[in-house]
């Protein structure tokens, strides 16, 4: 099972990062939120440091929504769907992998590119890498939550935007305790406070139920 | 010698049955909803004011059974939605569908009296509190459910979609319900449903529940008009079907 597993999430990387794939883009979406915002607000350095780390968590949530079609649209396209429900393998694991596999081409970038971005607002230097971390705990907790959403309008014909509306109440607490967490972090240097705790056990509790529900909701979309 | 028929829930699972029963039931509940609400606005009415807010708190009356119905819509297309998965009853659906829009205008009206309360008393209009937030999650849920029952064109694939999406988000219920107890904000905590009784006077209270029990009336009769509306736009898309197949 580990094997197919691997299988699962080295072809979904192979497929994300070449041609046609679209890996880049959800970092350079977060970029261009991150450059939107001193427009719109005017260049005032210290209320953008101030609401840096806001702005990053918005920015990487926004980003995190996009490609959620990507993760079953185009193998619902192609057919590769139908063949990965044949697969003697539970379903659950599947989406399992799959998800791991589009946290890590479209998630883990944007983690990476944090600190750069963190920079262009003037977030203090310490304060970087408690937004990264931060940020690396938050992203897999929305790509688990968006795997229901994918797998839900995986039959649906642009269903990105669907997909974004759906997704966006459940990914609010995350959003609430990882600024939360964010802020502990770098107002009190309270790195692993109440915060902290919390947005762990809400990516452990996403790890869990995002792929039962993805699996159920596949499972109807292919009227089984 | 032939026994007479007796009433099972599972007689209900016949669309033909439920719109014969619907069409006592509907003015049924709507000759009881009516007077309910005009009595108990009445009583909300000759109630004296409060001592520190005045006259405004009257919209308490629209105010909270709005919230009330908003949670209790909720979790009855909750149990729709297991109806759908776990038992496959054909009706289920069509109330879960059918009810997600009043859920939806319930959520609203709650959100909208409350911040026209709200200024007058706290003095501002929204406030991102635990309350009025998870309320605001849980209208963005309801608009989440009514957009997928849109995207998808056959209902029976929307209906076990709709179901697991609905499923999922029965979990900000509980938080909506609680979030005056783990976060304190601005808006105050539970003064009716109580382990330890309601804290109201009974001079509020009592126009409350009437106005509640009116509001639950009324969206009883609503939602079966929905439903016999569905059933027949069901009707109407397979009979099209038909006609198209045999036109060819």
């Amino acid at each position: 099972m580990t094997r197919a597993i691997f299988a699962i999430v080295k072809r979904d990387l192979a497929l994300s990062f070449r041609a046609g794939g679209g890996a880049g883009v959800g970092v350079i979406f977060f970029l261009a939120v991150v450059m939107v915002v001193p427009f719109a607000i005017g260049p005032d350095k210290k209320l953008l440091s101030q609401i840096g780390p806001a702005i990053l968590w918005s920015g990487a949530l926004l980003a995190s929504l996009l490609g959620l079609d990507r993760i079953f649209g185009a193998d619902a396209e192609d057919g590769s769907l139908d063949l990965l429900l044949l697969a003697p393998l539970p379903l659950e694991v599947i989406a399992f992998a799959k998800a791991f596999a589009h946290w890590l081409s479209t998630g883990l970038p944007l983690v990476a590119a944090t600190p750069l971005l963190g920079l262009l607002l003037g977030v203090e230097t310490g304060a970087l890498f408690a937004i990264a971390l931060m940020l690396l705990i938050g992203t897999p907790a929305i790509a688990f939550l968006g795997l229901i959403g994918a797998a839900l309008a995986a039959t649906l014909p642009r269903s990105g935007m669907l997909i974004a509306v759906l997704i966006v109440p459940f990914t609010i607490p995350v959003l609430i305790f990882g600024t939360a967490a964010t802020t502990a972090a770098i107002a009190e240097g309270l790195l692993f406070g109440t915060a902290f705790k919390l947005l762990c056990a809400l990516l452990l509790f996403s790890l869990v139920i995002g792929p039962i529900a993805a699996a159920a909701a596949l499972k109807i979309g292919r009227g089984t | 010698m032939p026994r007479t028929p007796r009433m099972k829930v599972s007689d209900l699972a016949n669309p033909n049955r439920f719109v014969r029963m619907s069409n006592w039931l509907i003015p049924l509940f709507a000759v009881i909803a009516v007077p309910l609400l005009a009595y108990g606005f009445y009583l909300g009415f000759q109630a004296p004011a409060e001592r520190d807010q005045g006259t405004v708190f009257r919209i308490m009356f629209v105010h909270v059974p709005s919230a009330w119905l908003a949670l209790s819509i909720y979790t009855m297309m909750a149990l729709a939605a297991l109806g759908t998965l776990v038992w496959r009853h054909p009706l289920a659906d069509v109330a879960q569908k059918a009810a997600a829009p009043f859920g939806a205008a319930f959520a609203l009206i709650c959100l909208v009296t409350g911040s026209i309360w709200g200024y007058p008393t706290w003095g501002t209009f929204w406030e991102w509190d635990g309350r009025l937030t998870s309320m605001l999650v849980l209208f963005l849920i309801y608009l989440g459910i009514i957009s997928l029952w849109r995207a998808f064109e056959e209902p029976l694939q929307a209906a076990k979609a709709v179901a697991i999406l609905t499923l999922v988000g029965f979990i900000n219920i509980p938080i909506v319900k609680f979030s005056v107890d783990w976060w304190s904000g601005l808006h105050q905590k539970a003064s009716v449903f109580r382990l330890d009784g309601p804290t109201m006077h009974p001079a509020y209270l009592h126009p409350l529940l009437i106005c509640a029990l009116g509001f639950s009336f009324l969206f009883a009769a609503m939602l079966m008009i929905a439903m016999r509306t569905e059933i027949t736009r069901r009707r109407v898309r397979t009979l099209t079907i038909f006609a198209a197949q045999e036109a060819r």
